[in-house]
This record gives C-alpha cells, structure tokens and sequence, in this order.
C-alpha cells in the first residue's frame, strides 16, 4: 500500500499547495514523491511533535500537508498537538500512518497501531480512512485532497486474493454474498478472510462488507446492509484494533441508536500480548483471534 | 496620547479585567504586556504575524487588542465569564490576531515554525513573531522546533522569551536549573539578543531589527512588573485579587 501511497501523491506533487513532511521514515519507498517533490518534500526528523504543530502551522495558511510516520509515531506520540494544533482548529492536515494493527509484527509493541482509530476519532473533528486493499489508496487520496478536515489514513499490507475483482471503492462495500450472519470486516485483514470464506456453502457463508470510513454515522449505513442484517439478526465485526473505540462499538451505538439492534453480535478485535510473546502479523492475529479458521469454528458450532 | 500613556492605562485595564473577573495569572500578564504593546503598536505590519504560545497570557493579549480598539470594552467584561470569547487562554477560530489557540505550553514555537515556513514556500513577505515564556523550555517539544527552525532556516523568525524567571511552583532556577537558557539556545545556532523587556526604546529598537536569520530575544522582565506588591513574587502567577488589593495595585501603577 505504501508504494500505491507514494504513486499517487507523485501524481499530485506538484499542487502549489502540496507539502508532505515525514518523521525521517521512508527509505527504499517515498523516494520518488521526494524527488517529484523537491522543496515541497520535507524530513522534519525525528520530532513528531514538531512536525504535527508545524503542520497545522502550514494548514493554517491554506496549504495541504501531509505528516507521514510509522502509525503510532503520527498519532500517539504527537496526540497533544493533533488534538490542539489539528482537530481543535479543524485544520485540513493528513496524517498518514504506515502499519496499521500489527503490521510490524515481531518489531514489537511500541510499533503496533491497535488503538489508533479509537484514540484519533476521540478527537474532534476527525476522520479515519482505512483502505482495505492497494487499488483503494488512489480513490481515498483523491477524496482526501478535497477533504477540508483533519483526517488519518492507516496504511497496511495488501492481502487482496490472487485474481478477485474488487468492485470501484466505497465506504461500505459487500464484497461477498452469503446467507448466514453480515460480517463488517475494516483492513487488510478482509483479505484473507475473503479467501477463507469463499469455498463456504452460501446458506452458512455470511455476507461480508468491507468497510473504510470511520466513524461509522447511521446516515452512513447502506440500505442493502441494514437490509441483510435485519434478515440475519446477527452482526459480526472483525477489525484489527482493540475492542474500545473500534468499529464494532461504533456499529452498535449506530443500531441501537436507531433501533436496529442484531440479536447476536459477535467482536474479533485485537486483544494486545495474551502471551507475552511477539511475533509476525499473524502470529498477533491469530492470537487475538483474528482469523477466518477461528471464524469459521465459532459459526459451526 | 502618548505611547507610555496608552501602556499605562493598559495596565491599569489588565488589573481590572482581572479584578472583575476574579481570576489570577496576572504575574505573568504583566511581565509580558510592554512586549506584547511595542511588538503591537509599533512592530508588527499587515503582513507580519504573531503567536502567543504562553497562553496563560491572553489576557495580556485581549488588553493589547483593546488598545488598539479590536476589542471593546463591553468585550473585556466577558474575560473567564460565559458565553465567552475570551476564555483564560485563547480560543480558535474567531479573530485573525489569534491564528492559534494555545494553553498547553510547548506547541506555539513550533506553530511559528509552521507559519515560517509556509512564508517561505509561498515566497511570501513577513515576519513572524513568538512569545514563548522561560519556564516552558522545559517542553521537549520547543527544543524539536529549534532544531527544526535551524536547520530550515526559517527567517524572519523571532523567537522572544518572557524571562521573567518564576513558574507555577517555583524559579526557573530552582525547578530545572534554566537560567542559563542563553547559552543553551546558542549551542544551537540561533543568534540570540537580550533586552530588558520593560523598556520600551529598546524593545522598539530589538524589535524592529531587521533579520535574515531565525532569532532569538531574550527580554528580562519582572513578575507583577509595575504592581510593587506583585514584582517577582511566584504567587502573583495563580492569585487573583482582592478588592483592597485591587486599589493598592492601582496605586503602584502610578508610582513614579
């Protein structure tokens, strides 16, 4: 996903008012948009609370910055000037984080974004792009460039199956039709999932959407969803990040609020270090419950 | 009316917005108002810009605004009551003057760093200016903007620190060893002057110098200036006043 990031702003570098700072991280990937950038290209170093004030500094006087980092050093170590300098002036900065959930595997805790989306959609004014695929980057960052809020993008692995055809990027998305439970996936994580259900029988096989946009609104939630939902009667949310702030207690407040309430809801989240040990990506999934075997165990039973 | 008049009557303004208000932070109100004043009245051009990072100091601000007749009189009585504008420390989004609200210490030099910057690639004229207090160095967060601002070279910059050496709980001195700030900002490249931030000429003069390099003013000034009781006292930064105190204070002013 990162180079489908760094494509697409190459394309769009040389807006008069593109800027793009980074916390001196990406080598061997943002080159390309440093070279078509050039002035407009800046390593602010390794002062993450710097680089957000400088940002909102920058926004303020109508340009369009980017502030790219590894996920938790844009939102968690900078959070004081993302909720004062950004969201408290409702300022147009983009906050970029790569290695959403726990992409950086083994690299450990302190590089792990399992409470990034919860924690920023705290703040006001914000909003939270999760692409779940590579092809979802380039739509996202053209909605972005012409989105006048405070946002952050969480970049993750592709894990798209060989040879699915993703229809064009929405929010919410079905991106598979069953007739057992609707399951909300957010993340790359919809991919292998995706691949795990599709040999399931369709009477038992749930109906996946993929969702992008966070928070989830009520004015958001797609007919054909509330639809498949009020069929089924039972919600699943699945999502790399900790039960608290995550999609699935978005989801419910929404339902409840309007009286649509699932009989049955069930929540695959991060659930941080069960063992201590530390591990790939799946290694942190799979302990966390986050993955379509353990998925597929629990509808069967 | 002269200009130390107008400074005068400000001040006197300050104590009774602060009076009727009942609120404190009035120490360092008046340690920085003759820098906010002359930066104000004499300094600052349409295409110059200024951030108060001491927010704890917007009254200063508001009293500076008045003076100017940007703000009323009927808006002062507002200071710390509600619906209010003018909050203990600056609010977003309502008036061009305060392009940042501020509060948390730490975030406005940085924030200077950002409007700098977006001069210089929008090749645009101006200065920016930066009221920062001494205590906050203490914010990690400044010394990143530092590093940042020196090695971008971000000029017009000034850098000005209300050094008027009390904090929330003690002296500068004595809570973190920061009296030698001068030093440390020169071991990072950036020029520094000092003037004594109570005298007017020579703020003016520091002020107005022009720079094509990031700067730093260290101005001298005193807690409580211009109120005897309240000079260099660390209570005079939560206090507010009582309505003998008020009039003694008053009375202060006017000494010669």
């Amino acid at each position: 996903m990162r180079n489908a990031f760094c494509e697409t702003l190459v394309h769009y570098s040389k807006d008069p008012n593109f800027v793009f700072l980074t916390g001196d991280l990406g080598f061997m990937a943002l080159e390309p948009l440093q070279k078509a950038a050039g002035d407009r290209f800046i390593n602010a170093g390794i002062s993450e609370q710097n680089m957000i004030s400088v940002a909102a500094g920058l926004a303020s006087q109508g340009l369009f910055p980017w502030a790219y980092s590894i996920a938790p050093f844009i939102y968690a170590r900078p959070l004081e000037q993302v909720r004062n300098d950004v969201c408290l002036h409702d300022l147009p900065v983009k906050l970029v984080g790569n290695g959403g959930g726990y992409a950086y595997g083994v690299m450990g805790g302190s590089h792990h974004a399992i409470d990034d989306y919860g924690i920023l959609l705290s703040l006001l004014n914000m909003s939270v792009f999760v692409p779940a695929f590579s092809a979802d980057v380039a739509p996202i960052i053209e909605k972005l460039l012409k989105f006048p809020h405070p946002a952050y993008l969480r970049l993750g692995r592709d894990e798209k199956p060989k040879g699915m055809t993703l229809p064009a990027y929405a929010p919410w998305r079905k991106l598979l039709d069953g007739q057992g439970p609707v399951m909300i996936i957010v993340g790359p994580l919809a991919g292998g999932i995706l691949s795990g259900l599709q040999s399931e029988a369709g009477s038992t096989r749930p109906s996946v959407w993929v969702v992008s946009e966070l928070p989830i609104l009520a004015k958001g939630l797609p007919e054909e969803f509330s639809r498949d939902l009020e069929r089924t009667g039972h919600l699943i949310v699945v999502e790399e990040h900790v039960a608290h702030g995550g999609a699935g207690e978005m989801l419910s407040r929404v339902l409840l609020m309007s009286g649509k309430a699932p009989r049955k809801f069930d929540h695959y989240c991060a659930k941080g270090y069960l063992s201590g040990y530390y591990g790939s990506q799946n290694f942190h999934r799979k302990e966390s419950g986050l993955t379509v075997e353990l998925i597929l165990k629990d509808l069967k039973k | 009316m002269s200009f130390e008049k107008t400074l005068l009557q400000s001040r006197k303004r300050l104590l009774q917005m602060h009076f009727e208000s009942g609120v404190g932070h009035i120490g360092g109100n008046l340690s920085c108002l003759d820098i906010l004043m002359v930066l104000h009245h004499q300094v600052l051009g349409p295409q110059d810009q200024f951030i108060l990072s001491k927010g704890h100091s917007a009254g200063a601000l508001y009293i500076t605004l008045w003076s100017m007749g940007k703000l009323k009189d009927e808006d002062l009585k507002l200071f710390h009551k509600e619906p209010t504008k003018l909050s203990g420390h600056p609010a977003p989004r309502w008036r061009e003057e305060i392009i940042f609200a501020t509060g948390s210490l730490g975030h406005g030099f940085s924030l200077a760093a950002g409007l700098a910057l977006a001069k210089k690639l929008k090749k645009q004229a101006g200065q920016v200016f930066c009221l920062t207090s001494d205590g906050e160095w203490q914010e990690g967060s400044n010394w990143e903007a530092l590093i940042f601002v020196m090695h971008q070279k971000l000029a017009p910059l000034t850098l000005i620190v209300d050094a008027n050496g009390l904090q929330g709980f003690g002296s500068t001195k004595e809570v973190a060893s920061m009296d030698n700030l001068i030093d440390k900002f020169r071991s990072f490249g950036i020029k520094v002057q000092e003037v004594n931030g109570h005298d007017l000429t020579a703020l003016k003069s520091v002020l107005s110098e022009p720079t094509s390099e990031p700067r730093a003013i260290i101005a001298h000034t005193t807690k409580g200036k211009g109120v005897p009781f309240m000079e260099n006292k660390m209570e005079w930064h939560y206090l507010p006043l009582k309505e003998d105190q008020y009039q003694e204070a008053l009375k202060g002013l006017e000494r010669p």
